[in-house]
Order: C-alpha cells, then sequence, then structure tokens
C-alpha cells in the first residue's frame, strides 16, 4: 500500500520533471534572439539610407553611390573576375592524385556556396567554404592552399558563381553557435589597434562618407558578393584577404585567414546579411 | 654714437624676434608634415584641410582653428586623446596611443592655427 502511493506520486513528479527540462532548453531560442539583432542592423541602414533597396546591399559600395555604381555597371560588362571563375571552374574539375575530385566533397557540382558559411555542432566550430575547399583538399591527399588569393580564391570564385541567386540563410541553432556568433559581433564593434577603430565605425556610423578618395560600404551585405576581383590588388581575393587590410588599417596585426577570429565574424556579418542574395564573385575598385 | 648704440639695442631687441618668427615658420612646416603624413596624423584621411587633395569628411572640416580653439590646450588634448570628449570617437587618440609624442601634438596644433 505504502509503495504504491510512492509510485502514485513519484509518476507525475517525473513527467513534471521532464517537462520543465524541455522548457528549459526551450526557454533559450537563439535565433530569436539573432533575429532582433537583425531587424536593428537592417533598421539602422533603412534609416541612413531610406532609397536605397534592401536587395540593392548586396552590391556593397555601389549600393549607396550613385557615382561609383555607374563605373561599376561599366567594369561588369566585362567582369575582371571571368577569367578567375573559368580557372576555377578547371581547377575543381581536375582530379587529385588519387584520381578524385573536389565532387566528391561538394554535391550539385559545387553549387553550395550558400551553405557556407555554418556552425559545424560536432566540431564546435564556424566552417567557411573555403576552409571546406581545404579540408577536401587534405581529405584526398593533397595539401591546403594559402587562403587570401591563388587558387583558392578561383574555385571559390567559381563555386560562388554557380550559386547565384540563392538567398542568405545562416543559422544559429544552439549555445555553440550562438557564441561563436557573439564573438563575431564583438569583434565587429570593438576597438582595434594603435588607431583605436572599429568595423562598425567605418562600416556603420560612417558608412556612406569618404575616407580619403574611398567611400565607406555599408556592412550590411558584406559578405554575399565575395571573393572579389579587386583592381588595386590585380587578382581575385578572399573575404579574409579584406578582413586582413582592414585589420590592418586599424593599425593592429591582422589574423590569420580562416583564424577562429575571422571565421566568427564572417558568421556575424553573413547572418546580418540573411535574406540578401548571394551574388558573387564581383569586382571592385 | 648715440644712434649706432640705439641701432645696436634695437637690433638686439629684434633678435630673439626674428628668430621666433623663423621657428614659428618652421614650427607650422613641420606640422603640416606630421598633421599630411599616412603613418602619423593622416588628418586629411577624415577631414578637410584647406589646401589638401582628396579629403575625407568622417570628421568636420578643419577651418578657422585659432578662431574656434582660442585655447590651445583644448585643442592639443582633441588631437592627444579625442576619447576623452566623446569615448567612442573614429578619430584615433594620437599621444595617448603612441602615435605622435608630445612635440609632435604641440606643431600639429601650430599648422592648425595658421589654418
Ligand atoms: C578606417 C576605416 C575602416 C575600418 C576601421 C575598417 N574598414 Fe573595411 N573598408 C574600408 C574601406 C575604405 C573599404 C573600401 C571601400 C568599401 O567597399 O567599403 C573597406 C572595405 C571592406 C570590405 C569589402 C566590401 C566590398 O563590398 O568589397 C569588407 C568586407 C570590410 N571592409 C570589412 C571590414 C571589417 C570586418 C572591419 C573590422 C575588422 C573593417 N572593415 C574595418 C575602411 C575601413
Ligand atoms: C579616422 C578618422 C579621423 C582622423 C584620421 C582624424 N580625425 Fe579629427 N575627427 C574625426 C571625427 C569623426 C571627429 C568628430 C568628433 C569625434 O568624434 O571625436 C573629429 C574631430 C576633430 C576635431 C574637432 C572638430 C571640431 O570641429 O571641433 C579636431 C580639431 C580634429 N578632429 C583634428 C584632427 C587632426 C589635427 C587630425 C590629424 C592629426 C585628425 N583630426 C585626424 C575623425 C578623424
Amino acid at each position: 500500500m505504502k509503495k504504491k502511493v510512492r509510485n502514485r506520486f513519484f509518476a507525475p513528479l517525473l513527467v513534471l520533471l521532464m517537462l520543465l527540462a524541455t522548457v528549459r532548453t526551450e526557454a533559450v531560442d537563439y535565433q530569436a534572439k539573432v533575429q532582433a539583432d537583425i531587424k536593428a542592423f537592417r533598421d539602422y541602414f533603412a534609416a541612413q539610407f531610406p532609397d536605397v533597396p534592401f536587395a540593392d546591399y548586396a552590391n556593397g559600395v555601389y549600393a549607396i553611390d550613385a557615382d561609383s555604381r555607374q563605373q561599376w555597371l561599366e567594369m561588369e560588362e566585362f567582369p575582371p573576375y571571368a577569367l578567375s571563375v573559368e580557372d576555377g571552374k578547371a581547377l575543381f574539375e581536375k582530379p587529385f592524385a588519387n584520381g578524385k575530385t573536389y565532387g566528391s566533397c561538394f554535391p550539385n557540382g559545387g553549387a553550395v556556396r550558400h551553405n557556407y558559411p555554418y556552425f559545424d555542432e560536432k566540431r564546435g566550430t564556424v566552417v567557411t567554404l573555403e576552409m571546406a575547399i581545404n579540408e577536401c583538399r587534405v581529405a584526398n591527399g593533397e595539401k591546403s592552399l594559402a587562403c587570401k588569393g591563388g587558387d583558392i580564391a578561383k574555385i571559390s570564385a567559381y563555386m560562388a558563381f554557380i550559386s547565384r541567386g540563392n538567398p542568405v540563410d545562416v543559422k544559429v541553432a544552439s549555445e555553440g553557435a550562438y557564441k561563436a556568433y557573439m564573438k563575431g559581433k564583438e569583434f565587429f564593434y570593438a576597438k582595434h589597434g594603435k588607431l583605436n577603430m572599429s568595423c562598425a565605425g567605418c562600416h556603420m556610423e560612417f558608412a556612406g562618407k569618404r575616407l580619403r578618395a574611398e567611400i565607406l560600404s555599408p556592412a550590411l551585405g558584406h559578405t554575399t558578393h565575395f571573393p572579389v576581383y579587386r583592381s588595386k590588388w590585380g587578382e581575385i581575393g578572399t573575404l579574409h584577404k579584406r578582413y586582413g587590410g582592414c585589420t590592418n588599417d586599424t593599425g593592429a596585426n591582422a589574423f590569420a585567414p580562416q583564424s577562429e577570429e575571422y571565421r566568427n565574424l564572417e558568421f556575424f556579418e553573413t547572418v546580418m546579411s540573411n535574406g540578401l542574395i548571394f551574388n558573387g564573385p564581383a569586382s571592385r575598385k | 654714437m648715440k644712434r649706432i648704440a640705439m641701432i645696436a639695442a634695437v637690433s638686439i631687441l629684434m633678435l630673439p624676434l626674428s628668430g621666433q618668427a623663423d621657428s614659428r615658420e618652421e614650427n607650422i612646416a613641420k606640422g603640416k608634415k606630421l598633421a599630411l603624413d599616412g603613418s602619423k596624423g593622416n588628418c586629411l584621411a577624415c577631414h578637410l584641410i584647406p589646401g589638401g587633395e582628396m579629403a575625407g569628411n568622417l570628421g568636420p572640416p578643419l577651418l578657422q582653428m585659432k578662431q574656434r580653439y582660442p585655447k590651445r590646450s583644448v585643442l592639443h588634448s582633441q588631437i592627444w586623446d579625442s576619447t576623452a570628449k566623446n569615448s567612442h570617437s573614429m578619430m584615433p587618440p594620437f599621444g595617448k596611443h603612441g602615435v605622435m609624442t608630445k612635440e609632435e601634438v604641440d606643431y600639429v596644433v601650430d599648422y592648425m592655427y595658421s589654418l
């Protein structure tokens, strides 16, 4: 009799505890937290540039400055990245020493640009497209490539080109992903270097203003169109090469391309661009 | 004799004055060089300065500085540590972060006063 009573209480108690546990994990909806940031970010630029349609932010500085947009459109008639895309295609299709190709790592013929960056729950880290390209090489017995320009930027350019038109839709679905996102966010807003400047200072607060002769692009859409062929570089280069240049401009030492810092930064900036369209590669001055 | 003595006295009095005028010009020139140097002040990156080309516009134009900054120390401190006045200022704290010495910021102030 006594035993029965205990069971009668124990079972519902257990159910209640289990319910509480699920409620507790559901209580932190990371995507919703991030969604609020995305809205604030977008609203900021919408207020700064009321005439710029949202979709146009995928075009960087050319979204907000009519004069340089005109020059850019003329440049785009014979896009300087076209050769890199061709080279990238050849590299993508060329078999490794073991006979396999990149196609064995990437489905859809490599039209997967829009699946990156993502947070790999198993490894607890952000995976970028360039990182995945190198991991594919290593898995197939090849050496990894340097990640600023050259072959990896060409392969990335080809993959971006055949993925054009897919929406940016990066998920922040777990505590780990949220932590990586927050690290990227902190990096973006923090002051860096001897000159004490932040990414947000140049690409939010002063977006549209001129630093010397260069008009500062809005951070919204920063990552949609990479890699870019930049006239100043004279070649196609990766997002992390650009991050490095901008970090140097604050008087700080650049982090290595594909460092955790820059992968988290890419994760944050790409999340902010959710809803835009991937349109890389692109050309820039 | 009296006249010669007077001339001598006057020229002795003038000496330090003309010397000062020279060094003031020199200081302004030094300040201008520092202000325009890309690895020192680089002021043109963010400010319009009369006579400077391809100026940026993150900060206000640097005009009529003497009228606007009658107190030298206020201008000096804006360049030394812009964050004292505006904690999230985009303007680099040139002195505080060791980009320029006190003396160098002094020269830049001399140059600013010539604008
Ligand atoms: C002192 C100003 C300054 C700071 C600080 C700065 N940038 Fe930039 N950045 C520029 C300028 C100028 C350009 C070239 C014009 C443009 O596209 O904005 C640029 C370009 C870029 C681009 C390429 C945009 C495109 O469409 O091709 C990215 C991405 C970028 N910056 C990210 C960052 C990040 C991330 C940080 C912080 C680590 C940062 N920047 C800090 C000035 C700055
Ligand atoms: C990276 C951008 C940047 C650079 C470089 C820069 N400034 Fe500034 N400056 C600003 C901004 C932005 C302000 C607006 C006030 C603030 O945010 O602190 C400002 C404000 C000022 C002011 C106060 C303006 C006013 O009208 O009262 C002075 C004076 C000034 N700067 C002088 C200089 C001098 C001199 C240099 C070079 C030695 C310089 N700045 C370099 C961005 C810059």
